[in-house]
């Protein structure tokens, strides 16, 4: 099966249970259960072809510029680690079917752990560091859902939330990592990367990238000291705890380390920072572990213990150490979620998972009582069983370790970490299963469906198999060492085996299992010691560093953005001026290579009125409506400028834009006040008045200084009006470029303005159902009204100029390629066809002749314009690539048919659409109670609701 | 005439950032909308001033007006219209909820903590 399948299966199967819970949670279980197996399944079919030592590759290019390309690559490690992300998964979601409530809802949980298991498959797979990074922070997210999932609990939130920073700031240090690590190499593809180590480690970039990218894994894999955000998020469900901390999320930092490590290990720097925080962790996690009471908390602390353990492996650089960690990955994913599993099932049974009430269970579990026994058996490193495996391979590395010279410090720290291993190993037994049966259990423990216990069951198959017989694992394990090593080193041609003979690993081991029990003989007065030591609560630093980062943020941000908006306006216009007067001092000016054009009487009469209307405007806007007659003006002489200034197109676009703004406004100024009080100071207004003079003599100067030179560098333009006609089939260059050269900006475009107008719409719709409504409903006009509501002069113009509006409408959409005209300017003046019905006829007579809804017509235009585009691909040519010919059917002249003009089609029908929805929304505001809606639109209202007549 | 046009456009930026800076939203919708005139204009100008040469191709004409600023401008022309309408029905829909049109928050006191 194709990678490209293998990773795409999960996420399109998420959306499926989500949307069948309905269905019942058989199906969506079963369902979840099928995409899974079918991705496995697709997996497993590349065995045979890497088994044989290729790496199956699939590569699409995405963005190549940037160096991001859907590249995904399948060698032995991918595989191994994908096995146990999909292979669990399968067990995790039987589990799970079982596992959660009725009142939780199951599709979304499926939905969730999909999305989770998309995106670690996606990070093994991915050759592309780039892309593994966008997997990356999708498994962040995706577990912050799994975490949170309850999200009535505040400890599942909490800890959701601390599991997002923690690993969410990781990812941003490993995204700086790796794009380090790609400067280095000029290559973002890892196949590229791992043949480049000598260029990696001789850079004087490597330790900050090494340091950057282990951050990155450290969050992850909750390595020292990142490692608190791991018990947290036990808050979540027992499939979610059982799945992410056995052989996924966390693995995922591992992996990392194991995929990088051809390049990035054998450096001292590698050695110190990755074995020492290995060490640390290990022993660090291992004594918490055995002070913890929630059998959950115990096993996560266990789980960071064993992660700083194949850390630690890793880290001493040597490909012993990497084949143990290799084989302690499968050995602790198989027991780790087996054990995970039964304590969901203790929980599930009696309602607690307090080690402290539970005892005895091993009469009233007894299968429970094999599962969980088996498996911490194998953590503990109990012989026939594969743990022991691991750990001995693990102490055998740890002595031949040296570390400051010295041979002993880190044997001593592994053989006492692995001593507090089994310490709390022998406690998870002893004081669930072992003992006499308590009275006090919540609820009356029993085995669980068979269901649940299936599961754990066969992974502890798995155990106890790979325990007996290890040479069965041995060839899958060193065919995965091999791709770990890529070539750096060889193989080690250590077998696997029960019997090493007697050896000092085996002692230590000894040591180890000795020392565990005799430490929980005496666990009493060692639980006093522990609790009379005072240890920093992770949990509480962490909560007192994002209170401090709160507080900071809110010293900086406060201050400035203190909702006064005015401000925010001058702080910019100030800052926009001053960095350009910086740029115009420092740069340099070059003489003027154009003459200035003579002005005639025309223009500078039109210049006249522009500049009247707009200091009109600034010293007459109090008055609102003459603002608006102000404006009109200004945009008026705009247009007119434009006309003479060659822009025809500009011209009849502006002209109808210009229409419809105003009778917006006029539509607004319907609620809002007439007029603006007077409520700035004079040292205000002095300042804004600088202010504005400053930025308009910026602009000046700027467009005064450029009117007067030429480009510095040549003009595309010359492009478009050499290709408009031969590649285009156009004369209007103008309406080429719009509907073909740069058809993906006008698509964007008419989509923004769609989306506007829905906005719009949404926003009255919410102002009519709020409490605004009855204010609407109820309110007095502050104009007095004109008795005759539809004036029948108006009404009957309106209605026979329509035909000719819309015909004319038609004519300069159809020659709008060739002639100044098109899409835009067409659906404008169609528009303006249909307000004047609104504005003459009335809302509900025009509403009523309404045939398709105003949103529809919109999607249409989006849909026609887009639809347009994909047709090109079916000629095997990019999106939007448009084609014309000339046809000629008698008796007509031969005429141009232009997909273009399809795609204008869709900017006609998107215009119309958007305007006048925006407009039909705020004339649905003006509607009031007590005045019926005219069904006829000619007749006479004689009572005036004048408010000067109401209130007198 | 390019002093002419560069100065209506610095009249109108001006003009526009002074209303921009007022108190109530109405003057402030319409010093957006002066600004993008101003705006528009100023992008249009950067194909630098063309009489009689509209860039409509004919078989005798050599020289034409910059078509790129004009379809530029174009497309903004239709987009601000349609920000224009959103910045007023957030207007109206902020003075019909809390009956006044004034444009800055009122100061209010220094929250507490991030919970």
């Amino acid at each position: 099966m194709s990678l490209f399948l293998i990773v795409a299966l999960p996420f399109l199967g998420a959306l499926l249970p989500g949307m069948m819970n309905s269905a019942g949670r058989q199906a969506c279980a079963g369902v979840t259960f099928t995409i899974s197996l079918m991705a496995f399944i697709g997996l497993l079919t590349n065995l045979p072809a890497i088994w044989t030592g290729d790496v199956v590759v699939a590569r699409f290019d995405w963005i190549p510029l940037l160096g991001l390309n859907l590249t995904l690559m399948l060698d032995a490690l991918g595989f191994f680690f994908a096995c146990l992300i999909l292979g669990i998964g399968l067990l995790i979601i039987a589990y799970a079917r079982f596992y959660l409530d009725r009142d939780d809802n199951m599709g979304e949980f499926f939905t969730y752990l999909l999305l989770f298991q998309g995106a670690m498959v996606g990070i093994v797979l991915s050759d592309n560091i780039l892309l593994l990074l966008v997997f990356w922070e999708l498994t962040s997210l995706s577990s912050f859902l799994l975490i949170g999932y309850w999200k009535h609990l505040p400890e599942g939130r909490q800890g959701a939330r601390m599991a997002l920073t923690v690993t969410g700031m990781g990812g941003l240090a490993l995204i700086g990592g790796m794009l380090i690590l790609g400067q280095i190499v000029g290559s973002y593809d890892l196949s590229v990367i791992l043949q480049n180590r000598e260029a990696i480690q001789s850079s004087p970039l490597y330790v900050p990238a090494l340091v950057l990218i282990l951050i990155g894994c450290f969050t992850k894999s909750a390595q020292f000291p990142f490692h608190f955000w791991l018990p947290h998020a036990m808050a979540a469900p027992t499939p979610v705890s059982a799945y992410l901390h056995s052989a996924t999320m966390v693995k995922a930092g591992i992996f990392l380390m194991a995929r990088m490590w051809p390049v990035l290990s054998g450096t001292p720097e590698w050695f110190f920072i990755v074995t020492g925080a290995g060490l640390i962790t290990m022993v660090l996690g291992a004594v918490i572990a055995l002070f913890k009471h929630d059998l959950k908390a115990l096993l996560a602390f266990s789980t960071v213990s064993h992660l700083g353990l194949i850390t630690m492996l890793l880290g001493t650089g040597t490909a012993f150490g990497a084949m143990a960690a290799m084989f302690h990955i499968l050995n602790h994913a198989t027991f780790k979620a087996a054990l995970f599993m039964s304590a969901g099932i203790i929980d599930h049974g009696a309602h607690t998972r307090d080690i402290q009430r539970l005892g005895g269970l091993r009469r009233l579990m007894p299968i429970t009582f094999a599962i969980a026994t088996l498996a911490a058996l194998s953590m503990a490193g109990i012989p026939l069983l594969n743990g022991f495996l691991s750990k001995e391979m693990m102490l055998e590395e740890a002595l031949h370790t040296t570390v400051f010279g010295s041979p002993y410090v880190v044997p001593g720290l592994a053989a006492l970490g692995s001593l507090f291993s089994a310490a709390y190993c022998f406690r998870f037994i002893s004081h669930t299963f072992l003992g006499p049966v308590q009275k006090t259990y919540p609820a009356p423990p029993h085995d669980p469906v068979a269901g649940l216990w299936l599961p754990p069951a066969i992974l502890v198959v798995l155990v106890v198999v790979i325990g007996v017989a290890p040479f069965l694992a041995e060839p899958f394990i060193k065919f995965v060492t091999a791709a770990v090593l890529g070539g750096v080193a060889e193989v080690p041609t250590a077998h696997f085996k029960i019997w090493h003979g007697l050896n000092f690993a085996l002692y230590l081991s000894i040591f180890a299992v000795v020392g565990g029990l005799l430490l929980l003989l005496m666990f009493g007065p060692a639980l006093r010691l522990w609790d009379a030591l005072p240890r920093p609560e992770a949990k509480r630093i962490f909560e007192a560093v994002i209170a401090a980062a709160v507080r900071l943020a809110q010293l900086i941000v406060l201050p400035l953005h203190n909702g006064a908006f005015s401000k925010y306006a001058a702080i910019f216009a100030v800052t926009v001026v001053g960095v350009g007067y910086y740029a115009w001092t420092t740069g340099t000016v070059g003489e003027p290579t154009r003459t200035a054009q003579d002005a005639n009487l025309v223009q500078i009469a039109g210049w006249l009125m522009l500049v009247a209307a707009t200091c009109g405007l600034v010293f007459l806007h109090r008055n609102r409506l003459l603002s608006l007659i102000l404006i009109g003006i200004v945009g008026l002489v705009v247009s007119v400028g434009f006309v003479f200034f060659s822009a025809p197109d500009l011209a009849m676009t502006q002209l109808t834009v210009e229409v419809v703004t105003i009778i917006l406004l006029l539509l607004a100024l319907n609620f809002l006040p007439n007029r603006t009080p007077v409520e700035s100071s004079v040292l205000r207004r002095t300042r804004d008045g600088a202010v504005a003079l400053a930025g308009g003599a910026a602009t000046m100067l700027l467009s005064y200084h450029y009117l007067l030179r030429d480009t510095v560098a040549p003009s595309i333009s010359e492009f478009h009006l050499a290709n408009s006609y031969y590649g285009g089939g156009g004369t209007n260059v103008v309406n080429v470029i719009l509907v073909d050269f740069r058809g993906f900006d006008t698509y964007g475009e008419i989509i923004v303005l769609g989306i506007a107008a829905l906005l719009i719409y949404a926003l009255t719709e919410t102002l009519l159902d709020g409490p605004t409504r009855a204010k609407l409903l109820n309110r007095k006009p502050d104009q007095p009204r004109a008795g005759n509501m539809h004036p029948m002069m108006m009404v009957v113009l309106t209605r026979v100029i329509m035909p000719v509006i819309l015909m004319v409408a038609f004519y300069i959409f159809w020659r709008g390629h060739n002639e100044p005209g098109g899409g835009f300017i067409a659906g404008l003046v169609a528009s303006i066809a249909v307000v004047m019905q609104y504005m003459a006829s009335g809302f509900s007579w025009t509403s009523a002749r309404l045939r398709y809804p105003y949103h529809g017509v919109i999607g249409a235009g989006v849909l026609i314009a887009g639809l347009t585009g994909i047709g090109s691909w079916f000629f095997a040519k990019p999106f939007l690539t448009s084609d014309f010919t000339y046809v000629r059917i008698p008796p007509f002249d031969e005429f141009e048919l232009a997909t273009a003009a399809l795609f204008d089609l869709g900017v006609f029908l998107a215009v119309v659409g958007a305007v006048m929805l925006s407009l039909e929304s705020f004339s649905r505001l003006a509607r009031r109670a007590h005045v019926p809606d005219a069904e006829h639109p000619m007749d006479i209202d004689p009572s005036r609701d004048d408010p000067k007549e109401e209130t007198a | 005439m390019e002093f002419l046009v560069a100065s209506a456009i610095g009249i109108m930026t001006a003009a526009g950032l002074y209303l921009v800076l007022r108190l109530r939203t109405f003057p402030v919708i319409i010093g957006i909308s002066l600004l993008t005139y101003a705006v528009n204009v100023f992008l249009f100008a950067s194909g630098r001033l063309t009489f009689g040469a509209p860039p409509i191709l004919r078989d005798d004409v050599l020289a034409y007006a910059d078509p790129l600023p004009q379809a530029l401008v174009l497309t903004a022309i239709v987009i601000s219209f349609g920000m224009t309408a959103v910045v007023v029905m957030i207007a109206l829909g902020a003075f019909l909820g809390g009956d006044t049109d004034v444009v800055d928050d009122p100061a209010d006191p220094v929250e507490g903590d991030a919970s």
